[in-house]
């Protein structure tokens, strides 16, 4: 009988260990891990998940421990005692007064020391969010105006000079070591702004405007996505977060406020009349040309971005010839008609996108 | 095990008790015949729809609702079978975003809740010593309700009309314009079927508890699976009409073209998600508190003592449901909130973590002070502790704002959830099916399967949902349909549906389980676990009036403090379907009341609430057809009700008989109402 139980405490204890070492082992880097913070927010963040991951597997531990010993001594005194249970109100039966008096002050102790434990964790966590967001400073940030749609992000850099503002889709660069402002909203459902290696996530709700800062410390890739369910292709609305020096940053800015850049090769002519003429005017804008519509996400410099489809495909020749012929294999219910286009008309249109750096 | 105990006991001297032992055993004999007559539920295919024992409603309920968790479980195996590998197809976009809806709303609406309190209806009145639930019509009702609402939903499923915005619904997504068709209304109006009959559960269970209660059964000595009930049931009327609003609301944007939720004609999304957690984060506690009943009775018979602080125990269950609605705003930190408003839901969400710990504790020192036979049931229960407290852990780091806004709507979250309700729950409903089903069949399950349910639900478990802890913190957002290889997702969901592989083979072992034992699992005996409550007192499975003579309490543990010569309540009718009503503190008997018999009307006015809400949904004239179906079928109701319906026709020289009793045993009696 103590081997069952022997067993039972073994697969418990191993159980404990294999939890406890697969959590630490969470610490791994990645372009999108709450553990391998990049930016002040993220990083505050992450001392606050330590102090709680502590306490957390120290308390685990320790109630499966006592539960343990409970269950081996129950055992133990099971082969002693007889068959009577026992009951204060039954006469001659009542338990063990002093055990009882010795079990009345541990779990007293254990309550008190549970609310300690409860109180510094709840202190540490507000003083975390404090900081969070009362050093939020509206001055010298790149303000950001990140617009939610199903199923892409639509970026609009803002300035005090309207003719500097430019629009782009799914990618949002930012400087290393310089605060940034987000102002975030959503044409149509609910979506969810999150970068986890800079900063935690804000949604994005239709009718009610939401302000997130963030700073990034080192350059790198940081992958996003939209964490709140918005439908069918919610898994596929990712962006990249994109940071770098300062002197690369206003390089990448000075080149997104042109306009277009002209085609110059008579293939690339012939692809800017294919999309004018296609229906992919109908939703899309390149500034310089007579393409203005907003439906769709900003293609005047689509050739400078990393990914296509909001971060679902690598922005190649062939996955954009894929993605412009049938979008609808590639991101099912997507908002995208298919197109079919000859294969002169398609190469000669791949050739004009991929000039738009 | 009465004559056991009984043995122990000096003998005491009772005037009171017949001598001549053949003529009582005559007598007896007589009356449980008579008795039988009276309360027999009607056989055949119409006795179906007009029986109102509590068992057999309640049976109905559990039934129906473990065949909800295995479709759910099922879509669950579909899930992980599509997230196994990255950029799976075996499952599109909208197939499974219908599939984690119908998962989500089946485990929450369709099974936790009526599981719940089905197990409460059939247990509640016979721990408590009385007949019947105190309105056994309504109690009918609410399954018929409870039923419709689970075929339309899964009817609407199979014709690929599934909804598909999450058990949540969030507007505007779930709005007119982002879900044409019909998926989210029937969603909408399979939610107030389920919570209609979730409130008459409610009802039934608060009454019988506080009016029905055997004499000598004080508040002070019921069993914490009531309590645990009662706190629920209460939990239930306060948090239920709140979604209610929602899911007629909702519909009534998309249906009637109000504006509640839309901000362009100045309705408000953000109030739907407040509606919506108002219930839904109670929701939780609503089905993790019977589960703490469950565990209470499991582990005061394996462990052969007292609870270790009862009144701690009790106070905790009642602080549980009370700060259970103080913690809504802790699933909207991450919306445009002010942040004074959710320092306060921290502070309450950290809080709960109070009246859980003591539970723990109080158990754990019950162990401690025990005589433990390591049966399955307490398997399951010591399962529950490993892997409630780890997700009650969890659930304090989501209660702090900075960490909830990083893991909040990811597999973090998905890991933390499925630990508290599986855990929470479903663990100790497994230790409860292995508990009671002697109880209810007559017969033991399999001790040898059950270990191997246990080891293989408790193995398969964390290898599913430990790994998503690491994916929540990894990036990985819930709800999505499919991933990216270089997310790096992989292995550790690979991991996650292998494990949800074994359980189900667990689940399997169960269901095989309870096949085999139906047939040839040992004979259970009245009480096979030598167990404190009156459940035990009588046979198994328990007759349809289920106790000849109910027992007088005489303390906490009614069959443990039980002796040869402790009275027994005499007087009841045994012509009538009559119950003793007693006062809510103390338990002393008030009046007699007769219980309406077998109907059909309530299986009719369920026929008319459904065709109001179904038919609703496609055109309005639904409303008014059904206000009259369900006039008709009130009207039925009402006229058949009995003769002597509401104490006042109670048979003088019966009261007579019962007071006169109760004085001899010194009950304190008071005449009727």
């Amino acid at each position: 009988m103590s081997m069952r139980g022997k067993r039972l405490a073994y697969r418990l204890t191993t159980q404990a260990c294999l939890l406890l070492m697969s959590v630490l082992l969470t610490g791994c880097a990645g372009a999108q891990s709450v553990l391998d913070p990049a930016g002040p927010q993220a990083d505050r963040i992450s001392k606050i998940w330590w102090l709680f991951f502590y306490v957390s597997a120290a308390v685990l531990l320790l109630v499966i421990i006592f539960m343990l010993l409970a269950v081996h001594r129950g055992r133990v005194r099971e082969k002693g005692a007889g068959d009577v249970p026992e009951v204060d109100e039954k006469r001659g039966s009542a338990p063990d007064a002093n055990l009882e008096r010795r079990m009345t002050n541990t779990v007293t102790g254990a309550t008190i020391i549970t609310v300690i434990i409860l109180l510094v964790l709840t202190i540490a966590s507000f003083s975390i969010g404090r900081s969070l967001s009362s050093s939020m400073s509206e001055k010298d940030a790149v303000t950001i105006e990140v617009t939610g749609q199903q199923w892409w992000w639509q970026v609009r850099y803002m300035d005090a000079n309207p003719g500097n503002i430019f629009y782009t889709a799914n990618e949002i660069h930012v400087p290393v070591g310089q605060p940034v402002t987000l102002k975030l909203n959503s044409t149509d459902v609910i979506h969810s702004f999150w970068v986890p290696n800079l900063v935690g996530k804000k949604d994005l709700v239709p009718g009610h405007d939401a302000t997130i800062w963030f700073e990034a410390d080192r350059p790198g890739l940081f992958r996003g996505q939209c964490a709140e369910y918005c439908g069918l292709q919610h898994a596929h609305m990712a962006f990249w977060v994109v940071a770098e020096t300062p002197e690369k940053y206003q390089a990448w800015v000075a080149q997104q406020r042109q306009s277009a850049q002209e085609p110059s090769t008579d293939a690339e002519r012939r692809g800017q009349q294919v999309f004018l003429s296609a229906p992919c005017i109908m939703c899309h804008t390149i500034q310089g040309t007579p393409a203005g519509a907003t439906i769709g996400p900003n293609l005047t410099h689509v050739a400078s971005r990393i990914t296509l489809a909001a971060g679902t495909l690598p922005n190649t020749r062939g996955h954009l010839s894929g993605w412009v012929v049938d979008p609808q294999a590639i991101k099912p219910g997507n908002r995208m008609p298919p197109n079919s286009l000859n294969p002169d008309d398609l190469q000669a249109l791949l050739d004009y996108l991929q000039s738009l750096k | 095990m009465a004559e056991t105990e009984g043995t122990m006991q000096e003998k005491i001297d009772r005037s009171a008790v017949d001598n001549d032992a053949s003529a009582v055993a005559l007598m007896e004999e007589r009356e449980r015949a008579e008795l039988e007559r009276t309360w027999a539920s009607p056989k055949g295919f119409f006795g179906w729809f007009t029986n109102t024992n509590h068992k057999d409603i309640a049976m109905r309920y559990i039934v129906t609702a473990f065949v909800f968790f295995l479709l759910a479980g099922i879509e669950a195996v579909l899930m992980r079978i599509q997230l196994a590998r990255p950029e799976n197809r075996f499952l599109g976009p909208d197939l499974y975003n219908q599939i984690f809806t119908m998962h989500g709303t089946t485990m929450m609406f369709l099974f936790a809740v009526p599981m719940m309190e089905g197990i409460g209806l059939y247990l509640v009145p016979l721990m408590i010593g009385t007949r019947n639930v105190a309105f056994p019509r309504m109690n009918a009702f609410g399954y018929y309700v409870y039923l419709i609402g689970g075929l339309l939903i899964y009817t609407a499923f199979l014709l690929n009309v599934g909804p598909d915005a999450g058990w949540f619904s969030y507007v505007p997504l779930s709005g007119p314009a982002y879900s044409p068709g019909k998926r989210v209304d029937i969603w909408g109006q399979m939610i107030t079927f389920t919570e209609i009959a979730a409130l008459v559960g409610a009802v039934e269970i608060i009454t019988t508890v506080f009016k029905q209660r055997v004499p000598g059964m004080s508040l002070n000595r019921i069993p914490l699976f009531v309590w645990a009930q009662v706190v629920t049931a209460f939990m239930v009327i306060f948090a239920m009409p709140s979604v209610m609003l929602a899911s007629q609301m909702l519909p009534a944007d998309r249906l009637i073209n109000t504006h509640f939720f839309n901000p362009a004609e100045g309705g408000d999304a953000l109030l739907y998600q407040h509606l919506f957690w108002f219930f839904g984060h109670p929701e939780v506690y609503i089905i993790f508190i019977p589960a703490l009943g469950f565990v209470s009775s499991i582990i005061v018979t394996f462990a052969r003592r007292q609870i270790f602080g009862y009144t701690a125990l009790v106070l905790s269950l009642i602080a549980t449901g009370f700060i259970g609605f103080g913690l809504w705003v802790h699933h909207m930190f991450a919306t445009p909130l002010p942040q004074l408003g959710q320092s306060f839901f921290t502070g309450a969400s950290m809080m709960i973590a109070i009246p859980s710990g003591v539970q723990i504790f109080c158990w754990i020192a019950t162990l401690w002070g025990g005589k433990l036979s390591l049966k399955t049931p307490l398997l399951f229960v010591l399962g529950f502790v490993a892997v409630f407290v780890l997700g009650g852990l969890t659930g304090v780091m989501v209660a702090s704002v900075p960490l909830d806004l990083q893991v909040h709507d990811t597999y973090f979250v998905v890991a933390h959830l499925h630990y508290v309700l599986i855990g929470g729950a479903v663990f100790p409903l497994f230790g409860a099916f292995y508990y009671w089903f002697p109880k209810w069949t007559g017969r033991l399950l399999s001790e040898r399967a059950g270990r191997w349910n246990f080891w293989l639900l408790f193995i398969g478990f964390n290898l599913t949902f430990f790994p998503m802890h690491q994916l929540g913190l990894k990036g990985m957002t819930r709800r999505i349909y499919t991933y990216l290889p270089e997310t790096g997702w992989g292995n550790l969901n690979l991991a996650a549906s292998i494990g949800a592989a074994i359980i189900g083979v667990s689940v399997i072992i169960f269901l095989i389980n309870v096949a085999w034992a139906r047939r040839r699992g040992l004979v259970a005996g009245d009480n096979p676990w030598r167990a404190d409550t009156l459940e035990w007192g009588t046979a198994s499975p328990p007759p349809s009036y289920n106790f000849a003579d109910p027992p007088i309490v005489a303390g906490r543990y009614a069959l443990w403090t039980m002796t040869a010569e402790t009275p027994v309540l005499k007087g009841l009718s045994t012509k009538r379907r009559e119950v003793l009503v007693t006062r809510v503190m103390d338990a002393e008997p008030d009046h007699l009341y007769e219980l309406p018999g077998p109907s059909i009307w309530p299986f009719l006015l369920a026929l008319a609430t459904g065709e109001t809400f179904i038919v609703g949904i496609f055109t309005p004239w639904g409303f008014p057809i059904g206000a009259v179906l369900s006039l008709l079928a009130l009207f039925g109701w009402f006229w058949s009700k009995p003769k002597s319906e509401g104490g006042t026709a109670a048979d003088s020289r019966q009261e007579q008989s019962l007071l006169s009793l109760g004085e001899a045993q010194g009950l304190p009696l008071k005449k009727g109402a």
